[in-house]
């Protein structure tokens, strides 16, 4: 069954926009720039976004908008509209964490002097021992 | 496709251009998959003000990202094994534009039958997004107000404070 072409048609949307989510989750943990966090966990949040409306769509639908005169021609199909209003909401909330977080990062580049990942911890590695050698003394 | 690429790269620049067309092309995508809606609000949002603010945090920090010593075989093997695991619940979707999934055989069609005589939009993403869910949106704007508050206060006093330090050294 997993073999038939009509299932793998069927089910490539899904394995393309997984491919793509994974991408953005291994720049995630993997790149010690935390700007390239940011992007990547953009792009995670963007696949899933496509997974998502790639659910509500009908084969042969169309957008789900009315004609203007609400006259409406029971034979069109129309697309799922609620996934595309979570997606809305999802969207605007994205960018707001995303902006969120670069402002954290220029703050951390204010206080640490640089953006990256290992930099910033040989930094408070380096911080804590010179506080117990100053508790020491 | 475009995202390798910025997987690829060190110039954080490069990388900031290329995640804003990966946004526009997930927009097209988009399009393509009836929401039209949404598509513009991700070619607007993601292509547009995310990478603005991208180039803008540039700007404040550094340009070129170091490279990187540590390997990544235990993040790829993670990574690999996450998706692994989505794959296999794929497996009991239903297909791409079946007519009859569960998706679209219980909300969405009450949602098309009853939004013309209830709320008289001809857009029904609007009428849901602003009447059906509009609790959700509000809490949506709170989120959004409670972000946009967040950087305020991080990045307010930047100028003064490099300022004093400026006026320290000199």
């Amino acid at each position: 069954m997993i073999f038939e072409h009509n299932f793998i048609m069927g089910h490539l949307n899904y394995w393309l926009f997984i491919m793509l989510m994974m991408t953005g989750l291994f720049i995630v943990i993997s790149r010690g720039n935390l700007i390239k966090k940011i992007v990547g966990l953009n792009i995670f949040q963007t696949s899933v976004f496509m997974f998502y409306i790639s659910i509500g769509k009908v084969a042969g639908g169309t957008a789900p908008i009315f004609p203007m005169d609400m006259n409406i021609n029971p034979s069109i199909l129309y697309s799922n509209p609620l996934p595309h209003v979570l997606i809305l909401t999802a969207i605007v909330v994205g960018i707001a964490t995303t902006a969120l977080g670069l402002a954290l990062i220029v703050r951390i580049r204010e206080a640490y002097g640089t953006i990256e990942d290992e930099e910033i911890s040989l930094i408070e590695a380096d911080e804590q021992k010179l506080e117990t050698q100053s508790q020491l003394a | 496709m475009v995202a390798l690429l910025a997987l690829r790269m060190s110039h954080l620049f490069a990388v900031v251009m290329l995640a804003g067309v990966f946004s526009l092309l997930s927009a097209l995508l988009l399009v393509l998959m009836d929401a039209v809606d949404v598509a513009f609000t991700e070619a607007a949002v993601g292509a547009g003000v995310s990478t603005v603010l991208m180039l803008s945090t540039m700007a404040l920090t550094s340009r070129v990202q170091k490279p990187i010593k540590k390997s990544n075989l235990g993040a790829a093997l993670a990574v690999s094994f996450a998706g692994l695991l989505l794959l296999y619940g794929t497996l009991d979707m239903p297909n791409f534009g079946s007519n009859n999934s569960p998706a679209q055989t219980h909300l969405s069609n009450l949602y098309l039958t009853n939004s013309p005589n209830e709320i008289g939009v001809p857009n029904v993403v609007t009428a849901i997004l602003a009447s059906y869910r509009g609790f959700d949106t509000l809490g949506e704007t709170a989120v959004v107000f409670t972000a946009g508050v967040g950087v305020i206060l991080l990045l307010s006093g930047l100028r003064r404070r490099k300022q004093k330090s400026d006026s320290k050294v000199g």
